[in-house]
């Protein structure tokens, strides 16, 4: 099963399994990763499930189309960086096993 | 409310033709008596068109998953064409702000105003707001009737409004006035202003002393101030008065109004619950989940409302062009499909921060995060020092169908606590 590791802010890694089709932000939050709030539950309306991609998986990754709901909700969010995602929108697949993402300081 | 009253409210949401159901009216909420009403829509007509109040047609969204559709699509359900609340703003007296505004422009405001309200900030801010809580509370009266609004829960977030807003601390409670003149309905006796002259005249006087300290800042370098970021921002600088006392009316009653009454009603709650206050004494980690719990509970903002811009379908049913839609935040907190046993108050309850009281999508509150700071340093200083307040009275509610707010509300802290 793909493996996704969460970098708390203080440097704390999690590698926790994430079945393909689940989203990233579930993976977190289903094996108690601290630091992903996901208010919303996963639709895309509160940004608090912000992270970092690793720059490596930038590329397979991508970023938000621009004008879209995930774009406006980062705009918001403190401290977004042009490798914030939210991860609620990243659908895991087995091409993404070994992702790497980062937490901000705290999700606003 | 006494259970012949509830009886009887709870037979009449029950009895009365559907069509007539229209929970607009302020009164339910002054006399806490919108809960069966909602109970009826959510289960026989959740998206419920009321074809007459006082404020004209309307329709009531009362599921969690419907009101999550309209917070979401603010393509389709615009806050800029109608404004933010059922009651539209009087003609010629119209403030805008940037919560009453649709992208690009609120989103370029909003923008200005988050940082002060971001986790950074708030860590340089928790420990200011830890020593008035402790000075506050460490200064209460034991053995005698107070008034927990007056004492504890208006003289906390007045402070936290003077520090957002680096106003003089000696006239802070001109803020709290403010606040209260923003929010109040002029029909009511309790009001502070009668009508909606008098209250555009009350913040144009607020809005000139604003502009004096915002002239001052405007000059200063910038520093972390509401008011100091809002006179260095572009998207702000230049505002013309009628949006200036608007995005002030905002700050101000986003800035205290909701925090307040959350402090106020947290006590209730707990006070009703005492298996629930008693599990918080034993174990004052709880306070990380009672936060969030008292927020849904409360749900300081009764709704909000949005103006359909294109027709739409929602849950089923079929909105027009120009038709007000109204999200229940009440409602919404209170669905079962969406929130486990949502009558009781559970300050363990799994997933305590899903719910609608912040709203969602490109409006949801900006001071969230300050709001559940300030609850949870008031309770993480009053378990050690006062673990048992009696709450003697229901509290007072406001004649109001947009804050979800407490007046006063009588306690007592024993002797010996």
């Amino acid at each position: 099963m793909p493996r996704v590791t969460f970098i708390e802010f203080n440097g704390t890694e999690h590698r926790v399994e994430v079945p393909p089709g689940l989203s990233v932000m579930r993976g977190a939050v289903n094996n108690g990763v601290p630091g992903i709030d996901a208010d919303c539950g996963g639709e895309c309306a509160c940004a608090t499930c912000h992270v970092y991609i690793d720059p490596a998986w930038l590329g397979k990754i991508g970023t938000p189309e621009p004008g879209s709901m995930e774009a406006s909700m980062l705009g918001f969010a403190a401290a977004a960086e042009p490798n914030s995602r939210l991860s609620c929108q990243i659908a895991m697949r087995d091409e993404l096993d070994g992702l790497v993402v980062r937490m901000p300081d705290g999700q606003h | 409310m006494a259970a012949a009253a509830e009886r009887a409210t709870r037979d009449d949401a029950y009895s009365i033709p559907l069509e007539q159901i229209d929970v607009s009216d302020p009164q339910l909420y002054q006399d806490d008596a919108w809960h069966p009403y909602f109970e009826r829509l959510r289960r026989d007509d959740p998206v419920h068109w009321c074809p007459e109040s006082r404020y004209g047609p309307y329709w009531a969204v009362t599921k969690y998953k419907d009101i999550m559709q309209v917070e979401i699509d603010h393509g389709v359900y615009s806050s800029e064409l109608g404004g933010i609340a059922v009651e539209d703003q009087p003609k010629g007296l119209e403030r805008e702000s940037f919560i009453r505004m649709d992208p690009p422009k609120h989103d370029e405001q909003r923008k200005v105003v988050g940082p002060i309200v971001a986790p950074q900030n708030l860590a340089e801010m928790e420990a200011t707001i830890r020593e008035r809580t402790i000075r506050v509370i460490e200064g209460l009266p034991r053995n005698e009737t107070f008034d927990w609004v007056e004492r504890v829960s208006v003289e906390l977030t007045t402070m936290m409004l003077a520090t957002l807003f680096d106003y003089p601390w000696e006239d802070r409670r001109r803020l709290t006035y403010w606040s209260d003149v923003v929010i109040c309905n002029v029909h009511a006796p309790e009001s502070p202003v009668h009508s909606e002259q008098e209250k555009f005249d009350e913040l144009k006087k607020m809005a000139e002393r604003m502009a004096e300290l915002f002239n001052e800042r405007a000059k200063e370098p910038p520093k972390f101030d509401l008011l100091s970021v809002l006179a260095h921002g572009r998207a702000t600088q230049d505002m013309p008065l009628r949006e200036f006392m608007g995005n002030l009316s905002l700050l101000i009653v986003g800035g205290n109004d909701t925090t307040r009454n959350s402090m106020t009603g947290g006590l209730d709650a707990l006070s009703r619950h005492p298996c629930e206050y008693q599990k918080l004494r034993d174990d004052p980690a709880l306070i990380a989940s009672l936060v969030p719990e008292i927020i849904r509970y409360v749900t300081p903002v009764i709704h909000m409302r949005r103006t359909a811009t294109q027709d739409a379908e929602l849950g089923g049913r079929q909105i027009r062009a120009g038709d007000k839609v109204v999200m229940w935040y009440v409602s919404g907190n209170r669905d079962p499909e969406a929130i486990d046993d949502p009558d009781n108050f559970i300050i363990d309850r799994p997933r305590p921060r899903q719910h609608l009281s912040f709203g969602f999508g490109i409006h949801r509150c900006v001071g969230n995060r300050l709001a559940e700071l300030q609850l949870r340093i008031l309770w993480e200083e009053l378990l050690p020092r006062h673990p048992v307040i009696e709450v003697l009275a229901p509290p007072r509610r406001t004649y109001s169908n947009f804050i979800h707010g407490m007046r006063s509300m009588p306690v007592r802290i024993p002797a010996g606590h």
